[in-house]
């Protein structure tokens, strides 16, 4: 479904992004993990399009279209959903108007036609219910004084509803108690299939024991040093980045 | 005089006089309008050297030859006029005028009384609230209005009645030739009463000029409640400079919202709110949306004289490509008038780097135990915004509308009428430029 090849990118004029390599097949679930400053958000927000990331080398492929030649909305629309970190607010924009209009926008590019307000409605309150979302939030403004868990589960039902190939999850367990990340990895093992695929980035190997990954990857420093499965994760909590920080720092001695 | 060297209007305008028809009118209304023509010639039209006009240059729009007034009554509105008008699905009661002309209303509640204020002199009530506001006879355009004015309405509701629809106010103004226009207004709530305008002002026909020069007086009596909406959706080569004058009594409610929306080539709403009495309300709230090389200038002056007082303002405007904003909200406290809460705040979004706005809050004040605020703020649309909207699928042009809709959506959401609501968010959505969401939603 995705190949990233030798993904290179800076901000600025700080290259944070050095020689990124991942394939990620249809119905496996992906973690990246990795310390603070590693990379890991910046993958995301290149994969999704943010603006003043420039990318210097590298190709990403999404089932044979190349995604970096393509705006954020038409990554959108072939099915790349980046869960934010930090869900912006944005008042006066009606929660539920906004995911109507984002719906109907991917519909129109998939040429299929738009849902009417009853459908819309009758597939919004089933996925509600999917991902224990609250009927209230769903009419208020963008995350507009949400807490920071409720902004978290909005992500996670704008997923839902929008149903994307890719979803891509940027420390959506961090800020989360035990209650919400029950409810936030609950909601994502109910929408994983063999169809689609999730990269979960994450500090903590507490959203994995919730989500179980096929394969973990350690970034650091722009890199992706270390590939396995879940007992990486776990080798990971137990001995932290120091160890695998002195390891790689001895290797090319 | 340099002015009747630069502006060849302003001969015009001396034989205008002379020729306008006041037959008929009590001698107090001659009077007045004699007065202020002795004070528009004194006064003639601002420049850049009045301070309240130091954005706004008129003297580009003067140039024409303009009929003055004459050729106005020869009009009628046509279909499309009164379609650019049409608020879908609210139940009003509907007025409609040509150049200032009421044609047939509809049937109306007894209580509310609606006359050309030409006839108006058959009223007692006219005599005493015609022209007895101060502002209304001591700046240039006002002056030149009650001189000059040619038609226009006398709206007053009785004391304690409440209207049950909104009354719709279709000002439609329509020439064949450039025409210079005085539509003159006075509305009177009396004590006690509610009542809910919505006025809106419509043109056509670019190719000639249409200058109009609006006056309308507002008496809001105790304890009376007046919720007045002002739509202005003109054509371009209309030019509207456009007054307002309000007068509050003790306990009266006043809310005003003004909507300027594209392509008039200017707007000048001069709203000016005289608090004569204790303890009122007075709620501001104003949209102005500029395209293309509109002029849109909103100046507002709310007078506190008595304590007590309570108002409270908040413009948004949007300005695309070359147009220009002003605005200036002067709220002046008098050493009497203890105990005022004043707030205001005007924010702007600029979505063109040519785009202009000049915004000045001016807070005069005399008292000291006083609540009053202000901000001013100018700003492009969140770059973090619109990548989030992205990100979820929707177009650049669609995520531009939405937010532009949430931008105004403190002023919107201030509106009772919900079809109003939602005629102005469509308003807006539509001139977002190059927006294609409608298009697209229809596959």
């Amino acid at each position: 479904m995705l190949t990233i090849k030798n993904l290179n990118a800076r901000v600025e004029d700080k290259q944070i992004l050095k020689g990124i390599n991942l394939k990620v097949n249809a119905g496996e679930v992906h973690a990246i993990m990795g310390p603070n400053g590693s990379g890991k958000s910046s993958l995301a927000s290149v994969l999704a399009g943010r603006e003043n990331y420039e990318v210097l080398e590298g190709e990403v492929d999404l089932d044979g279209k190349d995604l970096l030649d393509m705006s954020p909305e038409d990554r959108a629309r072939e099915g790349v959903f980046m869960a934010f970190q930090y869900p912006i607010e944005i008042p006066g924009v009606s929660n539920i108007n906004f995911l109507r209009t984002a719906m109907n926008e991917i519909r129109a590019y998939r040429k299929l036609s738009a849902l009417d307000a009853k459908q819309f409605l009758k597939l919004s309150k089933e996925r509600q219910k999917l991902v224990e979302f609250d009927a209230k939030l769903v009419n208020r403004s963008l995350n507009e004084g949400f807490s920071g868990g409720e902004k978290k589960r909005n992500e996670i039902f704008q997923l839902a509803m929008l149903e994307p190939k890719l979803s891509i999850l940027d420390e959506t367990d961090s800020g989360l108690d035990i209650d919400a990340l029950r409810i936030v990895s609950n909601g994502v093992n109910k929408l994983r299939s063999k169809d689609n695929a999730f990269i979960l980035i994450t500090h903590y190997q507490r959203l994995l024991e919730y989500i179980v990954p096929d394969f973990v990857h350690v970034l650091y420093d722009g890199r992706i040093v270390k590939s396995g499965t879940k007992e990486l994760a776990l080798e990971l909590e137990e001995k932290g980045y120091d160890w695998l920080k002195e390891s790689l720092t001895e290797q090319p001695a | 005089m340099t002015k009747e060297v630069t502006i060849p209007l302003y001969n015009d305008l001396v034989n205008g006089f002379d020729h306008t028809n006041k037959y008929g009118e009590a001698d107090t209304m001659q009077q007045a309008r004699r007065n202020s023509f002795e004070k528009f010639k004194h006064f003639g039209f601002p420049t850049r050297r009045d301070e309240d006009w130091k954005y706004t240059t008129v003297t580009p729009f003067l140039q024409e030859q303009y009929h003055i007034n004459g050729i106005a009554k020869e009009a009628s509105a046509s279909a499309g006029l009164l379609q650019q008008a049409t608020i879908p699905n609210l139940d009003c009661y509907q007025l409609v005028l040509v150049n200032g002309h009421l044609q047939e209303g509809p049937e109306l509640p007894s209580f509310i009384k609606v006359h050309s204020i030409k006839e108006g002199y058959r009223q007692a009530s006219l005599g005493k609230y015609f022209a007895k506001n101060n502002a209304a006879t001591t700046q240039h355009f006002a002056a030149l209005n009650t001189a000059l004015f040619s038609n226009g309405l006398f709206i007053e509701i009785d004391a304690k009645a409440i209207l049950d629809k909104p009354l719709h106010i279709v000002h439609t103004y329509t020439s064949i030739a450039n025409l210079f226009i005085q539509p003159r207004h006075l509305i009177v709530v009396h004590t006690g009463a509610s009542l809910s305008i919505i006025e809106s002002i419509v043109s056509d026909n670019p190719s000639s000029k249409i200058f109009i020069n609006s006056l309308t007086e507002v008496v809001v009596e105790e304890n009376a409640f007046f919720d007045h909406y002002v739509l202005q959706t003109a054509q371009k080569g209309t030019r509207l400079v456009n007054q307002t004058d309000v007068s509050q009594k003790r306990h009266s409610v006043y809310s005003n919202y003004t909507f300027c929306m594209p392509k008039a080539d200017l707007i000048r709403n001069n709203l000016n709110i005289a608090l004569d009495d204790d303890q009122t309300e007075t709620h501001l709230y104003g949209l102005y949306l500029g395209e293309d090389q509109q002029l849109i200038d909103n100046h507002s002056l709310i007078h506190h004289k008595h304590p007590h007082c309570d108002s409270n303002e908040i413009y948004k405007g949007v300005l695309l490509d070359k147009a220009t904003g002003v605005f200036n909200g002067k709220v002046f406290v008098e050493p009497e008038a203890q105990k005022t809460n004043a707030f205001q705040q005007n924010n702007n979004l600029l979505l063109s780097k040519k785009a202009t706005i000049n915004t000045k809050p001016q807070l005069e004040i005399f008292a000291d135990d006083v609540k009053c605020s202000h901000g001013a703020t100018v700003g492009q649309l969140s770059k973090e915004a619109m990548f989030y909207l992205r990100s979820r699928g929707v177009g650049e042009e669609a995520a531009r509308a939405l937010l532009v809709n949430a931008f105004a959506f403190d002023v919107t959401e201030k509106i009772k009428i919900t079809e109003l609501e939602h005629f102005i968010n469509d308003l807006i959505t539509h001139h977002i430029p190059g927006n294609k969401f409608e298009a697209s939603e229809v596959v």
